[in-house]
């Protein structure tokens, strides 16, 4: 059964049948969802398969911050200003963030997408079950304070992603993404 | 120093089409004095107004975009200052109001009450910077307050204003926010 908050997903395959998610996989799918901003703390997770494509694409602007709580207060302008952002940011960010994520796109119901860097996640092992605390406690959160989540494990789960984003701002809700699967560089 | 209250009636006076976000006391006198869609009051986690401000400077550029925010509000953000200098919008005035305490949460000493706000803008990359601390000097920046081409930080010395409990339920009602997002559309 899967956890309050989130989507309906296929279920964590053994063996990894796609391979890890495709950084350009990934950035086709955040431009098909009109994303222009892309809001980032660097993270080992995406460094090289997602964070410096994006850095190096033309049609994404990306802002690098000091710390990942700045993110969520860039966005809600954005927002409100009817421009779509993506944050991404690692596990450890999303921690420090949470009272950023409460006070603005939960209590401010904004359609705030940010996808979640998994660093150090077990290829294969749903992060509830991780041998890390840091990685086990955050679907728990999500679902605390009332996020849907969705994990991006392989190659086969990244074509929701636009959707995901979609639907956060056609409902305004905040969306994490989790991504589980180390992004390539391909 | 500047009484606040003051200050901000002066603004209000001059203030036609810029967004103006507000925080804090800040916020509770601007409500106060002039009530209008293009106002925006900061919610959600302390220290994030000026990160609001960033993300509607760049949704709408070609509006000017004034930020009133506090000096414990700034402490709690700092590295806002080096973010928004290196994006470095034309139309973000951050204008910092100082008076040493954290006035909203019972008058308590901010760390370090002689913090350089305007020496901190500069060394992360801010151009132009001043500090005023008499009501005149204030009045000669308005201009550049309102309508550079540049992005602005201002240090406003200020008196401590009155303590006591604030009301911020008027201020954060879901209708002031759909009325920004209405004027925005536009």
């Amino acid at each position: 059964m899967s956890a309050p908050g989130a989507d309906h997903v296929l279920p964590l395959r053994e063996g990894a049948v796609s391979g890890p998610p495709r950084g350009a996989s990934i950035i086709a799918q955040i431009k098909k969802a009109n994303i222009e901003y892309v809001l980032s703390v660097p993270d080992q997770h995406t460094s090289v398969g997602l964070l410096y494509p994006i850095a190096a694409d033309r049609d994404l602007r990306l802002i690098r911050v000091c710390k990942e709580d700045e993110c969520f207060g860039i966005a809600a302008g954005l927002t409100y200003g009817n421009i779509r952002s993506l944050i991404l940011v690692q596990y450890t960010g999303f921690l420090y963030a949470a009272n950023a994520i409460r006070g603005v796109p939960c209590e401010q119901k904004l359609p705030m997408c940010f996808m979640i860097g998994m660093l150090g996640k077990e290829p294969g092992v749903p992060a509830t079950q991780s041998k890390k605390f840091g990685l086990r406690i955050i679907e728990p959160i999500l679902d605390a304070m009332g996020i849907q989540h969705t994990s991006i494990e392989t190659e086969d789960d990244v074509p929701k992603i636009s959707g995901l984003i979609d639907a956060a701002w056609r409902e305004s809700r905040p969306q994490a993404i989790i991504l589980g699967g180390r992004p390539e560089a391909k | 120093m500047i009484n606040r209250r003051e200050a901000l009636q002066f603004l209000s006076r001059r203030v036609t089409d810029q967004i103006v976000v507000a925080t804090y006391s800040s916020a509770t006198d601007w409500l106060d004095i002039i009530d209008r869609p293009l106002n925006y009051f900061s919610s959600g986690a302390m220290g994030l107004a000026s990160s609001h401000g960033l993300g509607l400077a760049l949704a709408r550029p070609e509006r000017r975009v004034i930020v009133l925010d506090g000096d414990g509000s700034l402490l709690m953000n700092l590295g806002t200052l080096v973010t928004i200098a290196q994006v470095a919008p034309r139309n973000l005035t951050h204008l910092v109001f100082q008076n040493g305490t954290y006035e909203a949460n019972g008058g308590h000493p901010i760390p370090n009450q002689g913090v350089d706000f305007e020496a901190h803008a500069r060394a992360a990359g801010m151009r132009d910077t001043f500090t005023v601390s008499t009501l005149k000097d204030f009045e000669a920046r308005s201009e550049t307050i309102l309508a550079a081409d540049h992005l602005v930080f201002g240090c406003i010395k200020i008196e401590q204003g009155p303590l006591g409990p604030r009301s911020y339920k008027e201020m954060y009602r879901h209708e002031r926010r759909m009325a920004l997002r209405e004027a925005l559309a536009h």
